[in-house]
């Protein structure tokens, strides 16, 4: 009787209790972003800005991919750019290139920062910022090391990156020769 | 565990106030006196209290303890209270950190209240734990009251023993009137047509009505708990979408998260006119006051939402004029009327003109969310776009560039390429002026003429899928306080013992008319009755 | 048309207002007035009790064809800005005395009850009666469903708060100084700061008073008009009126905002002029309030009073969750798409639930009857009462009230 009452309670505590806990869990502490490292990055399509062409993030397997999301309103994207298109001159032809997204700007606009910061790799135009949405960016600029396999590796919410951190994590998605 | 045994021999859990089988108090000290008796929860055994050794009973005894849920509900009260002092964070009327909104309007007392937390009071974690401590306290006291009560309710006898009668709050002793057989069932018969169930043993017999009153406690804490449920389910992913979105005027923009499109067909402000309101109540400052935004919105699915970024195809699935307190509902998306941008610069209606001669070349249109990189002017003339920025600034190296990414204040430069200016003439354009390149003869100049205006709806995008649990719990509880509130569970007792009646009669609420209802039913029998109500107190009024 | 009916609304709700007053003499009578000469004192009673309820009645019907005929008058139901909602709960607590007093029969109850509804309709006409346009957001029939409803609840309760305070009047030993009796005192006082600020309120709007004051708020100067003479001045200001009354004294620094001043300048002259009636009446009986009023009840059943009182709050409990909270989150969920945002209304409506809750818990578990619970009944309408005044006027939020008065 009392071991059975004792249990009873156990129970219902117990259940409580891991209500409660998955609930919080949920909303506190497990991570729900859309994109995490070391899953495989969720695959879009989009125009180039230079030639109106097609790019298609699953069908760069067996490149490395630096995808960097920024606006050109955003001083530390500014800032980070020559960063960027210098490790893009300098990975281009070992397997690895770097591709902006620009978060719903004009033409105009974009080109003419383009020609002003000497910018060579080429940037999509998220014109409605759906993917800006997919993957749910918030801060920007936001980078993703995107794997030869399209698995992300590394995730940098914020910049200016230094030379040097891009470098690094480039050597991280390094496809193997 | 050893149970108790009363005098009339039946063996009670440990805890048992009032005897199972007969009512009689079993403690000493209670039997003795005479007071009225505490017939909460029947006297039952309450499990919390009869078992107090592991923790899970400390645990348990804790939350089914209604002096802490008490404690608990205070603390939540004045703490509430004090988060309404001042404003909370989402509600600060000026764009500033919360860091320095406080310390700024409210002083010393503001930084403490920030400091303390309570800016962001209702998201806090001391404030939600006691919310949910408050839905153990809940279940727990609950069960622990339930239970025993409906046992006892369930295992009550018609007979009792005399000391549980004579110390009922309502009673009356009279001697045996005549024919008191059939007396006695004529009583039956009027307490019958007054909607009580009767159970009789010989000469006694027990009335009872609205039992399922008592139940309403119990009933409306479920219905809490299922609320509370539904509370927690909005937190887990999916079962909650709070986005928003601006769509001007033609626009069609995907609703964020959704696989959804949303079109705005236009924009409305609409004001109060005189014809609205009876006269002469108060109209002249009715200028400027707004009786209506709307939105006449086109949903679309995207039926190619497979692969993100690729051209969408919709299709119209739903369409509404979006008003306040209507929004536009498909399936369990919602589209709420919740900002506006009236009359917003949408596009600049441009002339080029020889500044030399005065001529006026062409006209053209800058679309300021979509414009062209060329507009050509005539067969000789065109103008390119060489830079746009939207939100213009300077860097603080005194380079242009943009604050953000809306038209707020426009900034171009434009070149001319005319057979005057093969090689272009550079300009810079804002709103409403230019400005030729410095140290040049500028032979073209511009005219704005009114541009084109749009309407900037604000629309809050919702998805609750918790809603129908929290409405079900609401409804649960509602059901359960008018069952506990407006119905009463009622007693009388009627027991004949050698040449005594001994009448008694219990209410959880509403003594007043129990009192009358005995009386009445007495009268009707014709006998002479002469009720004793035993003050609460333990003082006899009459 | 629509003026002719307003204007036929403002009298009817002025008749209502005599006759709810002189209701309540009926019924102070009905007891008082029994040992007057040789008469029967059932009887007296009786006959006394019925015609105060008739005449509170006829007040109800009066006060319900204010309600119609405004509502046809101004196109929408009078319960969109402070006057018509104080109006409007004014009669709900008249409509929850008759239900109470169809049960209990208690004439007495009348005399503390249908002073809170005359009270209550004077304190509306101390707002402006203009009548208000809708705003987008109040244009939805759960205006209609979740005011009338909410005001019903708190009419009832406002029922068993004059109940509780009849038992603190009818029990508390005036004999003694102890704290229940300077507290019941303290109580009694603060009706009569009402009863000021309305009397204030209401002379110097008859007398057309007007103190302009020029300050500077941000750098941009702003004028505030002062309708009272000014006791607490805007700080750093300059008095623009000539004739007005010159304050005694600055509101404090760390008041901030165009109204802070003004509405300290209320509170002190509400608080000065309740002060003020205490002590005239003190001096004109020269007895405590308490004292004065307690032979009225003296052959009241105190377990009655109670008794009343706790079903008032019973009765009350369910239909204010219903129409406070359930109906509220309903609308807040069709408007807003949230049907709960931590808006200080909302809070406010939790805590005066959460205060009740409290009350029922401490009374049906806790055995907290006669005395103690008559204090959770005076202290829980307070609580609706600073939710009406002071979440209304002084905390800003969603409810459109706030931009009345």
């Amino acid at each position: 009787m009392n071991r059975s009452r004792t249990w009873m309670r156990l129970i219902i505590l117990g259940v409580i209790f891991v209500g409660i806990s998955v609930a919080l869990y949920n909303a506190f502490i497990k991570d729900t972003a859309a994109v995490q490292a070391n899953e495989l990055a969720p695959d879009f399509i989009l125009k180039t800005l230079e030639d109106n062409q097609e790019f298609q993030l699953s069908k760069q397997a067996g490149k490395g991919i630096v995808l960097n999301f920024w606006g050109t309103w955003c001083a530390p994207c500014r800032e980070e750019m020559p960063a960027l298109e210098k490790m893009h001159q300098e990975f281009k032809d070992k397997g690895v290139e770097v591709i902006g997204v620009n978060i719903g700007e004009s033409d105009v606009t974009v080109e003419s920062f383009r020609d002003t910061y000497h910018i060579s790799f080429p940037i999509l135009m998220d014109r409605k910022r759906e993917i800006t949405q997919l993957y749910e960016i918030g801060p920007i600029p936001t980078t993703y090391f995107i794997d030869s396999d399209g698995v992300v590796k590394k995730i940098v919410i914020g910049g200016p990156m230094a030379e040097k951190t891009i470098k690094e994590n480039i050597t991280q998605i390094l496809p193997q020769q | 565990m050893n149970n108790v045994k009363c005098e009339c021999g039946h063996a009670n859990p440990v805890g048992t106030v009032l005897c199972e089988a007969c009512g009689n108090p079993l403690l000493e000290e209670i039997k003795q006196g005479d007071s009225p008796l505490d017939m909460r929860y029947e006297g039952a055994a309450r499990r919390s209290q009869t078992y107090n050794k592991s923790i899970i009973d400390k645990v348990w005894n804790f939350f089914s303890s209604v002096k802490i849920a008490v404690y608990m509900i205070v603390i939540v009260l004045v703490a509430s209270i004090v988060g309404t002092i001042f404003p909370q964070e989402v509600y600060i009327p000026v764009p500033k950190p919360a860091s320095i909104f406080y310390e700024e309007t409210y002083g010393f007392i503001g930084k403490i209240y920030y400091l303390l937390g309570f800016h962001n009071l209702f998201s806090s974690w001391w404030y939600v734990l006691l919310l949910l401590m408050i839905g153990i306290s809940l279940v727990v006291c609950s069960l622990d009251r339930m239970i025993p009560l409906y046992k006892a309710l369930k295992k009550q006898k018609v007979k009792h023993s005399i000391n549980f009668l004579t110390r009922q709050r309502l009673k009356a002793e009279v001697s045996v009137p005549a024919e008191w057989g059939s007396k006695l069932d004529q009583l039956q018969g009027f307490l019958k047509k007054r909607r009580y169930d009767v159970r009789r043993e010989g000469d006694s017999l027990l009335a009872e009505k609205g039992r399922f009153s008592r139940w309403g406690p119990y009933i409306n804490h479920i219905g809490l708990i299922i609320f509370l449920i539904g509370a927690l389910m909005r937190l887990v992913p999916g079962y909650y979408l709070d986005q928003y979105v601006w769509v001007k005027d033609g626009e069609t923009k995907k609703v964020p998260e959704t696989p959804y499109y949303v079109k705005s067909e236009g924009f409305t402000i609409d004001f109060y006119e005189k014809e609205d309101l009876p006269e002469g109540a108060g109209l002249d400052n009715l200028q400027g006051v707004i009786k209506q935004y709307q939105t006449k919105a086109v949903l679309y699915e995207n039926v190619n939402a497979g692969l993100p970024g690729s051209e969408p195809k919709l299709q119209e699935v739903a369409r509404h004029d979006i008003i306040v307190n209507h929004p536009l509902k498909y399936n369990d998306l919602q589209l709420f009327q919740s900002g506006q941008r009236p009359k917003a610069i949408a596009a600049l209606n441009m002339t080029l003109v020889n500044e030399k001669t005065g001529d006026k070349i062409g006209k053209f249109k800058i679309d300021l969310y979509n414009p062209q990189s060329e507009y050509k002017i005539n067969d000789t003339t065109t103008i390119k776009m060489l830079e746009y920025y939207p939100d213009f600034e300077f860097t603080k190296d005194k380079k242009p560039t943009t604050k953000s990414p809306n038209p707020d204040n426009p900034a171009f430069v434009l070149n001319v390429i005319s057979p005057q200016t093969p090689n272009g003439e550079k300009a810079w354009l804002f709103l409403g002026s230019y400005l030729p390149a410095p140290g040049t003869e500028n032979i073209f100049g511009y005219e704005f003429s009114m541009p084109d205006l749009t309407n900037i709806t604000g629309l809050m995008v919702r998805k609750d899928k918790s809603l129908p649990v929290i409405y079900f719990g609401c409804f649960i509880s509602m059901l359960g306080l008018v069952m506990g509130f407006y119905w009463q569970h009622r007693r009388i007792w009627i027991q004949t013992e050698r040449s005594l009646v001994y009448v008694a009669g219990h209410t959880n609420k509403n003594w007043f008319g129990l009192k009358n209802e005995v009386l009445d039913v007495f009268k009707k029998a014709s006998i002479p009755v002469s009720l004793v109500e035993h003050g609460k107190d333990g003082k006899k009024v009459d | 048309m629509g003026r002719k009916l307003i204007e036929l609304s403002s009298n009817l709700l002025l008749v209502a207002f005599i006759l709810y007053i002189v209701a309540s003499f009926v019924f102070a009578i009905s007891v008082t007035g029994k040992r007057w000469g040789k008469r029967d004192e059932q009887a007296h009673k009786q006959r006394f009790g019925s015609i105060g309820f008739g005449i509170t009645i006829v007040a109800v019907l009066a006060h319900a064809s204010y309600i119609i005929t405004r509502w046809i008058g101004q196109g929408h139901i009078p319960t969109s800005n402070m006057f018509e909602f104080i109006a409007f709960l004014a009669f709900s607590i008249a409509v929850a005395f008759v239900i109470i007093y169809l049960v209990y029969r208690v004439p007495i109850l009348g005399a503390f009850a249908i002073p809170v509804v005359f009270i209550m309709i004077a304190y509306a006409s101390v707002f402006p009666r203009t009548v208000t346009p809708l705003i987008p957001a109040l244009q939805s029939y759960w205006l209609k469903i979740h005011v009338t409803t909410a005001a019903a609840g708190e009419g009832i309760f406002a029922v068993g708060f004059a109940a509780g305070l009849m038992y603190l009047v009818r029990t508390i030993d005036q004999s003694k100084n102890s704290r229940s009796r300077r507290w019941l005192e303290g109580t009694l006082t603060l009706v009569l700061m009402l009863v000021g600020f309305i009397i204030t309120s209401v002379v110097f709007n008859a007398m057309d008073y007007k103190a302009e004051f020029e300050l500077n708020i941000d750098n941009t100067k702003s004028v505030v008009e002062y309708k009272m003479p000014a006791i607490a001045g805007p700080q750093n200001a300059v008095l623009l009126s000539d004739s007005a009354m010159k304050p005694w004294f600055d509101a404090p620094g760390w008041m901030k905002g165009l109204n802070a001043a003004k509405k300290l300048n209320t509170v002190i002259w509400s608080v000065l002029s309740g002060l003020g009636l205490y002590v005239l009446l003190r001096l004109l009986f020269r007895k405590r309030l308490g004292q004065l009023l307690q032979p009225a009840l003296s052959d009241l059943d105190p377990e009655m009073i109670d008794e009343i009182s706790y079903r008032a709050i019973a009765i009350g409990y369910p239909v204010f969750t219903l129409g406070a909270l359930i109906f509220a989150m309903i609308w807040a969920a069709e408007a807003w798409g949230r049907f709960w945002g931590w808006d200080p209304k909302e809070v406010w409506a939790l805590i005066t639930w959460l205060f009740y809750t409290a009350y029922l818990h401490l009374r049906l578990s806790k055995g907290w009857i006669g005395e103690k619970s008559a204090w959770l009944a005076v202290l829980g309408f307070i609580v609706v009462m600073v939710t009406l005044v002071f979440v209304n006027l002084v905390i800003v939020g969603l409810h459109s009230y706030a931009q009345v008065g």
